[in-house]
Protein backbone atom coordinates (compact mmCIF):
# COMPACT_ATOMS: atom_id res chain seq x y z
CA UNK A 1 0.00 0.00 0.00
CA UNK A 2 1.18 3.40 -0.63
CA UNK A 3 1.95 5.79 2.14
CA UNK A 4 0.23 8.49 -0.24
CA UNK A 5 -1.89 8.85 -3.28
CA UNK A 6 -2.51 11.71 -5.33
CA UNK A 7 -5.28 11.48 -7.64
CA UNK A 8 -5.68 14.53 -10.55
CA UNK A 9 -5.44 17.21 -8.10
CA UNK A 10 -6.46 20.66 -8.49
CA UNK A 11 -6.23 24.15 -6.89
CA UNK A 12 -6.33 27.50 -7.67
CA UNK A 13 -5.94 30.97 -5.97
CA UNK A 14 -7.78 33.04 -7.30
CA UNK A 15 -7.86 33.00 -10.83
CA UNK A 16 -4.24 31.73 -11.28
CA UNK A 17 -4.61 27.44 -11.40
CA UNK A 18 -1.45 26.57 -9.44
CA UNK A 19 -2.14 22.41 -9.49
CA UNK A 20 -3.30 21.61 -12.81
CA UNK A 21 -3.98 17.52 -12.04
CA UNK A 22 -1.47 15.80 -9.86
CA UNK A 23 -0.81 12.57 -10.04
CA UNK A 24 1.85 11.18 -7.76
CA UNK A 25 2.39 7.97 -5.23
CA UNK A 26 4.81 7.76 -2.54
CA UNK A 27 5.17 4.38 -1.37
CA UNK A 28 6.00 3.23 2.15
CA UNK A 29 9.57 4.44 3.04
CA UNK A 30 10.20 5.89 -0.23
CA UNK A 31 12.09 9.71 0.20
CA UNK A 32 10.43 11.61 -2.95
CA UNK A 33 12.05 15.07 -3.83
CA UNK A 34 10.12 17.98 -5.66
CA UNK A 35 12.18 20.20 -7.73
CA UNK A 36 10.93 22.94 -10.14
CA UNK A 37 11.39 26.72 -10.42
CA UNK A 38 9.84 29.29 -7.68
CA UNK A 39 5.94 29.23 -7.94
CA UNK A 40 5.97 25.92 -9.74
CA UNK A 41 3.81 24.64 -7.10
CA UNK A 42 6.12 22.77 -4.98
CA UNK A 43 4.58 24.63 -1.51
CA UNK A 44 1.46 24.63 -2.52
CA UNK A 45 1.06 20.49 -3.35
CA UNK A 46 2.82 19.88 0.10
CA UNK A 47 0.52 22.55 1.76
CA UNK A 48 -2.84 20.44 0.52
CA UNK A 49 -1.54 17.10 0.86
CA UNK A 50 -2.21 17.98 4.59
CA UNK A 51 -5.05 20.33 4.01
CA UNK A 52 -3.99 23.17 5.33
CA UNK A 53 -4.81 24.26 1.75
CA UNK A 54 -8.75 22.72 0.54
CA UNK A 55 -8.28 20.90 -2.68
CA UNK A 56 -10.56 22.31 -5.47
CA UNK A 57 -10.82 18.77 -7.23
CA UNK A 58 -8.93 15.59 -6.74
CA UNK A 59 -7.79 12.97 -3.87
CA UNK A 60 -5.89 12.44 -1.66
CA UNK A 61 -5.43 9.57 0.16
CA UNK A 62 -2.86 8.60 2.97
CA UNK A 63 -2.37 5.44 4.34
CA UNK A 64 -5.35 3.89 2.59
CA UNK A 65 -7.51 6.77 3.89
CA UNK A 66 -8.78 9.32 1.64
CA UNK A 67 -8.57 13.06 3.29
CA UNK A 68 -10.45 14.55 0.58
CA UNK A 69 -13.40 12.62 1.53
CA UNK A 70 -16.88 14.22 3.39
CA UNK A 71 -16.88 13.80 7.08
CA UNK A 72 -12.96 13.56 7.79
CA UNK A 73 -11.86 15.10 10.46
CA UNK A 74 -9.00 17.26 9.26
CA UNK A 75 -7.29 17.28 12.88
CA UNK A 76 -6.84 13.72 13.39
CA UNK A 77 -5.58 13.65 9.75
CA UNK A 78 -2.86 16.34 10.23
CA UNK A 79 -1.71 14.59 13.64
CA UNK A 80 -0.57 11.54 10.81
CA UNK A 81 1.15 14.03 8.57
CA UNK A 82 4.18 16.09 10.16
CA UNK A 83 5.20 19.67 7.90
CA UNK A 84 8.04 21.32 8.16
CA UNK A 85 8.16 25.34 6.80
CA UNK A 86 10.60 27.01 5.10
CA UNK A 87 10.28 29.76 8.36
CA UNK A 88 10.21 27.22 11.08
CA UNK A 89 7.33 28.72 12.71
CA UNK A 90 8.04 28.11 16.00
CA UNK A 91 5.97 29.45 19.00
CA UNK A 92 8.44 32.05 19.97
CA UNK A 93 6.52 32.23 23.24
CA UNK A 94 7.43 28.66 24.16
CA UNK A 95 10.48 26.93 25.14
CA UNK A 96 11.89 24.63 22.87
CA UNK A 97 10.07 21.85 25.12
CA UNK A 98 7.25 23.55 24.96
CA UNK A 99 7.30 23.69 21.13
CA UNK A 100 7.68 20.10 21.16
CA UNK A 101 5.20 18.78 23.68
CA UNK A 102 2.40 21.13 22.98
CA UNK A 103 0.76 19.33 20.16
CA UNK A 104 1.32 15.84 21.87
CA UNK A 105 -0.35 16.88 24.96
CA UNK A 106 -3.11 18.77 23.69
CA UNK A 107 -3.70 16.66 20.56
CA UNK A 108 -3.05 13.26 21.50
CA UNK A 109 -3.48 14.05 24.89
CA UNK A 110 -0.45 12.88 26.44
CA UNK A 111 0.41 13.25 30.06
CA UNK A 112 2.46 16.45 30.37
CA UNK A 113 5.73 13.76 31.83
CA UNK A 114 4.91 10.94 28.93
CA UNK A 115 5.29 14.20 26.33
CA UNK A 116 8.06 15.61 28.23
CA UNK A 117 9.88 12.08 27.61
CA UNK A 118 8.99 11.51 24.03
CA UNK A 119 10.33 15.03 23.55
CA UNK A 120 13.41 14.57 25.14
CA UNK A 121 14.63 11.45 23.62
CA UNK A 122 13.77 13.15 20.59
CA UNK A 123 15.83 16.02 21.17
CA UNK A 124 18.11 13.69 22.54
CA UNK A 125 18.97 11.98 19.25
CA UNK A 126 19.67 14.93 17.24
CA UNK A 127 21.66 17.17 19.80
CA UNK A 128 19.34 19.36 21.05
CA UNK A 129 19.00 18.15 24.57
CA UNK A 130 20.89 21.11 25.88
CA UNK A 131 18.21 23.91 24.12
CA UNK A 132 15.58 22.05 26.16
CA UNK A 133 14.59 25.24 27.80
CA UNK A 134 15.88 27.87 25.74
CA UNK A 135 13.12 30.29 23.72
CA UNK A 136 13.84 30.45 19.86
CA UNK A 137 14.97 33.59 19.13
CA UNK A 138 18.37 32.17 21.23
CA UNK A 139 18.85 29.92 18.90
CA UNK A 140 20.42 29.92 15.14
CA UNK A 141 18.51 29.16 11.95
CA UNK A 142 19.78 25.86 12.03
CA UNK A 143 18.80 24.65 15.47
CA UNK A 144 15.11 26.37 15.00
CA UNK A 145 14.78 24.10 12.01
CA UNK A 146 15.68 21.20 13.63
CA UNK A 147 13.66 22.01 16.47
CA UNK A 148 10.71 22.12 13.63
CA UNK A 149 11.86 19.18 12.90
CA UNK A 150 11.37 17.48 16.12
CA UNK A 151 8.04 19.12 16.99
CA UNK A 152 6.78 17.47 14.01
CA UNK A 153 8.33 13.73 14.67
CA UNK A 154 7.05 14.20 18.22
CA UNK A 155 3.80 13.51 16.83
CA UNK A 156 5.09 10.11 15.04
CA UNK A 157 3.78 10.95 12.07
CA UNK A 158 3.44 8.24 9.43
CA UNK A 159 4.55 11.16 6.80
CA UNK A 160 6.83 14.08 6.50
CA UNK A 161 6.06 16.76 4.15
CA UNK A 162 9.18 19.18 4.07
CA UNK A 163 8.41 22.51 2.67
CA UNK A 164 12.18 24.30 1.77
CA UNK A 165 13.95 23.45 4.98
CA UNK A 166 16.70 24.99 4.06
CA UNK A 167 15.94 27.76 2.13
CA UNK A 168 16.12 30.52 4.72
CA UNK A 169 18.96 29.44 6.53
CA UNK A 170 22.73 30.58 6.31
CA UNK A 171 24.67 28.11 3.80
CA UNK A 172 26.98 26.99 6.67
CA UNK A 173 23.87 25.98 8.95
CA UNK A 174 22.24 24.04 6.06
CA UNK A 175 24.88 20.70 6.26
CA UNK A 176 23.26 20.39 10.08
CA UNK A 177 19.62 20.57 8.83
CA UNK A 178 20.40 17.94 6.10
CA UNK A 179 22.38 15.59 8.13
CA UNK A 180 19.07 15.50 10.46
CA UNK A 181 16.81 14.69 7.43
CA UNK A 182 19.28 11.78 5.96
CA UNK A 183 18.72 10.25 9.55
CA UNK A 184 15.58 10.44 9.31
CA UNK A 185 15.79 8.79 5.66
CA UNK A 186 18.01 6.19 7.64
CA UNK A 187 15.20 5.55 9.70
CA UNK A 188 13.25 4.36 7.25
CA UNK A 189 10.66 7.50 7.82
CA UNK A 190 8.57 8.20 4.34
CA UNK A 191 9.14 11.86 2.92
CA UNK A 192 7.79 14.35 0.43
CA UNK A 193 11.09 17.29 0.23
CA UNK A 194 10.63 19.87 -1.94
CA UNK A 195 14.14 21.68 -2.20
CA UNK A 196 16.57 23.75 -3.77
CA UNK A 197 18.76 21.57 -2.85
CA UNK A 198 19.58 19.80 -6.19
CA UNK A 199 22.65 17.84 -4.42
CA UNK A 200 20.81 16.92 -1.45
CA UNK A 201 18.09 15.62 -3.64
CA UNK A 202 20.00 13.46 -5.99
CA UNK A 203 21.77 12.16 -2.69
CA UNK A 204 19.07 11.26 -0.72
CA UNK A 205 15.54 11.06 -3.24
CA UNK A 206 14.68 7.43 -4.38
CA UNK A 207 13.15 8.97 -6.60
CA UNK A 208 12.89 12.80 -7.90
CA UNK A 209 10.11 14.70 -9.24
CA UNK A 210 9.75 18.07 -11.54
CA UNK A 211 6.78 20.23 -11.36
CA UNK A 212 6.69 22.55 -13.59
CA UNK A 213 3.64 25.77 -13.42
CA UNK A 214 1.37 23.06 -11.91
CA UNK A 215 2.16 19.70 -13.70
CA UNK A 216 4.52 16.85 -12.92
CA UNK A 217 6.46 16.90 -16.37
CA UNK A 218 9.31 14.26 -15.50
CA UNK A 219 9.64 11.75 -12.87
CA UNK A 220 12.40 9.13 -11.66
CA UNK A 221 15.52 8.09 -10.21
CA UNK A 222 18.16 10.79 -9.77
CA UNK A 223 20.63 9.37 -11.90
CA UNK A 224 18.27 9.99 -14.92
CA UNK A 225 16.46 12.91 -13.78
CA UNK A 226 20.07 14.28 -13.40
CA UNK A 227 22.39 13.02 -15.90
CA UNK A 228 19.65 12.82 -18.45
CA UNK A 229 16.48 14.23 -18.45
CA UNK A 230 14.01 13.40 -21.16
CA UNK A 231 11.78 17.01 -21.51
CA UNK A 232 13.38 20.14 -22.69
CA UNK A 233 11.92 22.51 -19.48
CA UNK A 234 13.82 20.21 -17.27
CA UNK A 235 16.92 20.24 -18.98
CA UNK A 236 16.58 24.38 -19.25
CA UNK A 237 15.80 24.12 -15.60
CA UNK A 238 18.96 22.46 -14.45
CA UNK A 239 21.34 24.06 -17.19
CA UNK A 240 20.13 27.15 -14.42
CA UNK A 241 20.74 25.51 -11.81
CA UNK A 242 24.02 24.29 -13.07
CA UNK A 243 24.85 27.49 -13.96
CA UNK A 244 23.91 29.32 -10.71
CA UNK A 245 26.43 26.62 -9.27
CA UNK A 246 24.20 25.20 -6.99
CA UNK A 247 24.77 21.26 -8.67
CA UNK B 1 -12.43 63.67 25.43
CA UNK B 2 -9.75 64.31 22.48
CA UNK B 3 -6.89 63.36 24.94
CA UNK B 4 -8.65 60.05 25.93
CA UNK B 5 -8.85 59.28 22.81
CA UNK B 6 -5.24 59.89 22.24
CA UNK B 7 -4.60 57.58 24.85
CA UNK B 8 -6.76 54.77 23.65
CA UNK B 9 -4.97 54.85 20.04
CA UNK B 10 -2.14 53.05 22.12
CA UNK B 11 1.22 52.87 20.57
CA UNK B 12 2.10 55.56 19.35
CA UNK B 13 1.71 58.37 22.10
CA UNK B 14 2.79 55.71 24.64
CA UNK B 15 6.33 55.65 22.98
CA UNK B 16 6.28 59.48 22.79
CA UNK B 17 5.77 59.69 26.43
CA UNK B 18 8.28 57.51 27.06
CA UNK B 19 10.62 59.38 25.94
CA UNK B 20 9.30 62.28 28.67
CA UNK B 21 11.80 60.54 31.13
CA UNK B 22 14.75 60.73 28.28
CA UNK B 23 17.11 62.77 29.20
CA UNK B 24 18.95 62.85 26.03
CA UNK B 25 22.19 59.99 27.47
CA UNK B 26 25.03 62.29 27.26
CA UNK B 27 26.09 61.90 30.60
CA UNK B 28 25.88 65.12 33.43
CA UNK B 29 25.93 67.97 30.85
CA UNK B 30 22.57 67.15 29.58
CA UNK B 31 21.04 66.24 33.08
CA UNK B 32 21.79 69.40 34.02
CA UNK B 33 20.50 70.96 30.82
CA UNK B 34 17.37 69.12 31.49
CA UNK B 35 16.86 70.21 35.38
CA UNK B 36 17.87 74.28 34.22
CA UNK B 37 15.36 74.16 31.47
CA UNK B 38 12.48 72.61 33.51
CA UNK B 39 12.97 75.05 36.65
CA UNK B 40 13.16 78.12 34.28
CA UNK B 41 9.75 76.41 32.39
CA UNK B 42 7.87 75.82 35.29
CA UNK B 43 9.31 78.45 36.94
CA UNK B 44 7.62 80.87 34.61
CA UNK B 45 4.38 79.07 34.87
CA UNK B 46 4.29 79.59 38.68
CA UNK B 47 5.15 83.38 38.39
CA UNK B 48 2.42 84.36 35.57
CA UNK B 49 -0.04 82.56 37.58
CA UNK B 50 0.74 83.71 41.04
CA UNK B 51 1.27 87.23 39.91
CA UNK B 52 -2.34 87.19 38.22
CA UNK B 53 -4.85 89.35 39.36
CA UNK B 54 -7.27 86.90 40.15
CA UNK B 55 -4.67 84.52 42.35
CA UNK B 56 -5.11 85.71 45.69
CA UNK B 57 -9.20 84.51 45.17
CA UNK B 58 -8.29 81.38 43.90
CA UNK B 59 -5.74 80.21 46.30
CA UNK B 60 -8.14 80.90 49.18
CA UNK B 61 -11.13 79.06 47.77
CA UNK B 62 -8.62 76.02 45.75
CA UNK B 63 -5.71 75.96 47.58
CA UNK B 64 -6.67 75.58 51.61
CA UNK B 65 -4.55 73.66 54.03
CA UNK B 66 -7.05 73.20 56.34
CA UNK B 67 -9.96 72.22 54.52
CA UNK B 68 -7.78 69.96 52.32
CA UNK B 69 -6.59 68.41 55.88
CA UNK B 70 -10.47 68.10 57.01
CA UNK B 71 -11.73 66.78 53.92
CA UNK B 72 -9.24 64.45 52.70
CA UNK B 73 -9.66 61.68 55.07
CA UNK B 74 -13.40 61.37 53.90
CA UNK B 75 -12.41 61.87 50.38
CA UNK B 76 -9.93 59.21 50.66
CA UNK B 77 -12.39 57.05 52.64
CA UNK B 78 -14.74 57.57 49.42
CA UNK B 79 -12.00 56.72 47.09
CA UNK B 80 -11.95 53.24 48.30
CA UNK B 81 -15.49 53.03 46.06
CA UNK B 82 -13.65 54.15 43.15
CA UNK B 83 -11.16 51.07 43.63
CA UNK B 84 -13.68 48.74 44.16
CA UNK B 85 -15.53 50.03 41.55
CA UNK B 86 -12.59 49.88 38.25
CA UNK B 87 -10.70 46.87 40.04
CA UNK B 88 -14.40 44.55 40.07
CA UNK B 89 -15.00 45.95 36.25
CA UNK B 90 -11.62 45.76 34.69
CA UNK B 91 -12.42 42.11 35.87
CA UNK B 92 -14.86 41.71 33.66
CA UNK B 93 -13.81 43.86 31.25
CA UNK B 94 -10.87 41.55 30.45
CA UNK B 95 -13.06 38.56 30.28
CA UNK B 96 -15.87 39.86 27.76
CA UNK B 97 -13.40 41.47 25.60
CA UNK B 98 -11.59 38.46 24.81
CA UNK B 99 -14.75 36.70 24.19
CA UNK B 100 -15.66 39.96 21.45
CA UNK B 101 -12.32 39.67 19.99
CA UNK B 102 -12.19 35.72 19.65
CA UNK B 103 -16.28 36.03 18.13
CA UNK B 104 -15.21 38.90 15.62
CA UNK B 105 -11.73 37.09 14.32
CA UNK B 106 -13.86 33.75 13.86
CA UNK B 107 -13.57 33.17 10.13
CA UNK B 108 -16.08 31.75 7.47
CA UNK B 109 -19.41 32.58 6.48
CA UNK B 110 -20.67 30.23 9.10
CA UNK B 111 -19.60 32.48 11.67
CA UNK B 112 -20.73 35.67 9.81
CA UNK B 113 -23.92 36.45 12.36
CA UNK B 114 -21.34 36.19 15.27
CA UNK B 115 -18.70 38.49 13.55
CA UNK B 116 -21.97 41.06 13.17
CA UNK B 117 -22.98 40.76 16.26
CA UNK B 118 -19.10 41.55 17.49
CA UNK B 119 -19.28 44.62 15.32
CA UNK B 120 -22.45 46.20 15.81
CA UNK B 121 -21.63 45.66 19.63
CA UNK B 122 -18.42 47.36 19.56
CA UNK B 123 -19.34 50.77 16.65
CA UNK B 124 -22.52 51.24 19.39
CA UNK B 125 -20.35 51.66 22.54
CA UNK B 126 -17.66 53.17 21.58
CA UNK B 127 -19.96 55.68 19.72
CA UNK B 128 -22.37 55.93 22.93
CA UNK B 129 -20.41 58.96 25.56
CA UNK B 130 -19.99 57.15 28.30
CA UNK B 131 -21.88 59.55 30.48
CA UNK B 132 -25.02 58.22 28.69
CA UNK B 133 -24.63 54.71 29.21
CA UNK B 134 -24.23 55.87 32.39
CA UNK B 135 -27.69 57.75 32.49
CA UNK B 136 -29.14 55.50 30.30
CA UNK B 137 -28.51 52.19 32.45
CA UNK B 138 -28.68 53.48 35.75
CA UNK B 139 -31.83 55.21 35.82
CA UNK B 140 -33.83 53.48 33.13
CA UNK B 141 -32.64 49.36 34.00
CA UNK B 142 -33.91 49.85 37.50
CA UNK B 143 -37.35 51.49 36.25
CA UNK B 144 -38.13 48.60 34.32
CA UNK B 145 -38.95 46.97 37.37
CA UNK B 146 -38.25 43.46 36.64
CA UNK B 147 -37.88 41.09 39.36
CA UNK B 148 -34.50 39.62 39.79
CA UNK B 149 -33.10 42.58 38.51
CA UNK B 150 -31.01 44.61 40.61
CA UNK B 151 -32.18 47.80 41.65
CA UNK B 152 -28.79 49.25 43.18
CA UNK B 153 -27.42 52.19 40.77
CA UNK B 154 -23.95 51.07 41.88
CA UNK B 155 -24.80 47.79 39.95
CA UNK B 156 -25.62 49.71 36.36
CA UNK B 157 -23.07 52.03 36.91
CA UNK B 158 -20.32 48.82 37.14
CA UNK B 159 -22.09 47.43 34.30
CA UNK B 160 -22.46 50.84 32.45
CA UNK B 161 -18.41 51.08 32.67
CA UNK B 162 -17.82 47.52 31.69
CA UNK B 163 -19.93 47.80 28.23
CA UNK B 164 -17.91 50.45 27.02
CA UNK B 165 -15.13 49.62 28.12
CA UNK B 166 -15.27 46.30 26.59
CA UNK B 167 -15.57 47.31 23.28
CA UNK B 168 -12.55 49.35 23.55
CA UNK B 169 -10.48 46.70 24.79
CA UNK B 170 -11.78 43.71 22.57
CA UNK B 171 -10.77 46.14 19.23
CA UNK B 172 -7.06 46.21 21.60
CA UNK B 173 -7.24 42.33 21.89
CA UNK B 174 -8.38 42.01 18.10
CA UNK B 175 -5.37 44.27 16.67
CA UNK B 176 -3.27 41.78 18.81
CA UNK B 177 -4.37 38.75 17.27
CA UNK B 178 -4.55 40.21 13.72
CA UNK B 179 -0.60 41.13 14.77
CA UNK B 180 0.00 37.43 14.99
CA UNK B 181 1.28 35.81 11.63
CA UNK B 182 -0.91 33.65 10.23
CA UNK B 183 1.72 30.93 9.84
CA UNK B 184 1.52 30.28 13.75
CA UNK B 185 -2.04 29.21 13.58
CA UNK B 186 -0.80 27.28 10.20
CA UNK B 187 1.99 25.55 12.48
CA UNK B 188 -0.05 24.77 15.25
CA UNK B 189 -3.01 23.38 12.83
CA UNK B 190 -0.51 21.44 11.22
CA UNK B 191 0.40 19.28 14.10
CA UNK B 192 -3.30 18.27 14.65
CA UNK B 193 -4.65 21.06 17.18
CA UNK B 194 -8.13 22.28 16.76
CA UNK B 195 -9.16 25.78 15.68
CA UNK B 196 -9.86 26.58 19.62
CA UNK B 197 -6.57 24.94 20.48
CA UNK B 198 -4.22 26.61 18.20
CA UNK B 199 -5.90 30.09 19.37
CA UNK B 200 -5.57 29.23 23.67
CA UNK B 201 -2.17 27.86 23.27
CA UNK B 202 -0.64 29.87 20.42
CA UNK B 203 -2.28 32.88 18.93
CA UNK B 204 -3.70 34.21 21.96
CA UNK B 205 -0.87 33.99 24.38
CA UNK B 206 1.34 36.17 21.68
CA UNK B 207 -1.32 38.75 20.68
CA UNK B 208 -2.31 39.15 25.08
CA UNK B 209 1.78 40.05 25.88
CA UNK B 210 1.75 42.37 22.65
CA UNK B 211 -0.93 44.38 23.35
CA UNK B 212 -0.38 44.91 27.51
CA UNK B 213 0.90 48.13 27.05
CA UNK B 214 -2.80 49.71 25.78
CA UNK B 215 -4.40 47.55 27.47
CA UNK B 216 -2.74 49.21 30.82
CA UNK B 217 -3.90 52.78 28.93
CA UNK B 218 -7.40 51.71 28.66
CA UNK B 219 -7.57 51.01 32.04
CA UNK B 220 -5.76 54.13 33.05
CA UNK B 221 -8.85 55.79 31.54
CA UNK B 222 -11.24 53.57 33.27
CA UNK B 223 -10.20 54.63 36.81
CA UNK B 224 -11.10 58.11 35.79
CA UNK B 225 -14.18 57.55 34.44
CA UNK B 226 -15.06 55.26 37.66
CA UNK B 227 -15.97 58.62 39.40
CA UNK B 228 -18.94 58.81 36.37
CA UNK B 229 -21.00 56.44 38.68
CA UNK B 230 -21.42 59.46 41.22
CA UNK B 231 -23.84 60.97 38.64
CA UNK B 232 -26.27 57.83 39.24
CA UNK B 233 -26.11 57.98 42.97
CA UNK B 234 -23.05 56.18 44.64
CA UNK B 235 -21.05 58.83 46.68
CA UNK B 236 -17.55 57.88 45.33
CA UNK B 237 -14.58 60.15 45.83
CA UNK B 238 -15.80 63.20 43.30
CA UNK B 239 -19.33 62.71 44.87
CA UNK B 240 -17.98 63.22 48.56
CA UNK B 241 -16.23 65.52 47.72
CA UNK B 242 -18.83 67.84 45.98
CA UNK B 243 -20.19 67.12 49.43
CA UNK B 244 -17.66 69.14 50.96
CA UNK B 245 -17.60 71.97 48.54
CA UNK B 246 -21.32 72.24 49.28
CA UNK B 247 -20.43 72.56 52.61
CA UNK B 248 -17.70 74.81 52.67
CA UNK B 249 -18.19 76.95 49.76
CA UNK B 250 -14.35 76.00 49.15
CA UNK B 251 -13.18 74.03 45.89
CA UNK B 252 -9.98 72.52 47.64
CA UNK B 253 -11.80 68.92 48.10
CA UNK B 254 -11.57 68.92 44.33
CA UNK B 255 -8.39 69.77 44.47
CA UNK B 256 -7.67 66.56 46.44
CA UNK B 257 -10.10 64.03 44.78
CA UNK B 258 -7.53 65.14 41.46
CA UNK B 259 -5.03 64.41 43.35
CA UNK B 260 -6.15 61.06 44.28
CA UNK B 261 -7.03 60.03 40.64
CA UNK B 262 -2.93 60.96 39.95
CA UNK B 263 -1.74 59.44 42.51
CA UNK B 264 -3.27 56.14 41.34
CA UNK B 265 -2.29 56.48 37.53
CA UNK B 266 0.92 57.22 37.88
CA UNK B 267 2.32 54.35 39.13
CA UNK B 268 0.23 52.59 36.08
CA UNK B 269 1.40 55.17 33.99
CA UNK B 270 5.13 54.43 34.83
CA UNK B 271 4.78 50.21 34.99
CA UNK B 272 3.14 50.50 31.20
CA UNK B 273 6.41 52.50 30.31
CA UNK B 274 8.15 50.46 31.62
CA UNK B 275 6.66 47.34 29.91
CA UNK B 276 6.68 49.42 26.26
CA UNK B 277 11.00 49.94 27.08
CA UNK B 278 11.43 46.11 27.91
CA UNK B 279 9.08 45.14 24.56
CA UNK B 280 11.59 47.42 22.85
CA UNK B 281 14.91 46.13 24.43
CA UNK B 282 13.79 42.38 23.54
CA UNK B 283 12.70 43.21 19.51
CA UNK B 284 16.28 44.41 19.47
Amino acid sequence: MSALELHDVHKSFARVEVLKGIDLEVADHEVVCLIGASGSGKSTLLRCVNLLEPVDRGRIVVGGQELTARGIDVNVVRRRIGIVFQAYNLFPHMSVLGNVTLAPRKALKLSRADAAARALELLERFGLADKRDEYPDRLSGGQQQRVAIVRALAMRPELMLLDEVTSALDPELIAEVLGVIRELAGLGMTMLIATHEMGFARDIADRVVFLDEGVILEQGPPDEIFTSPREPRTQQFLQRIIEAGRL
Amino acid sequence: MARRQGERAGFGINSRRSKILDLGGEGGRSVAVAVVSTLVFFGLIVLLVVNSTGWPEVKRSFFDPDIFGASFPDIADAFLLNIRIFAIAEVFILVAALGIAVLRSLPGPVFFPLRALAVVYTDLFRGIPTILVVYILGFGAPALQIGGVPRDPLFWGVVSLVLVYSAYVAEVYRAGIDSVHPSQEAAARSLGLTRMQSLRHVVLPQAVRRVVPPLLNDFIGLQKDSALVALIGPVEAFRQSQIEVAGSFNYTPYLATALLFVLLTIPLARFTDWLIARDRMRQR
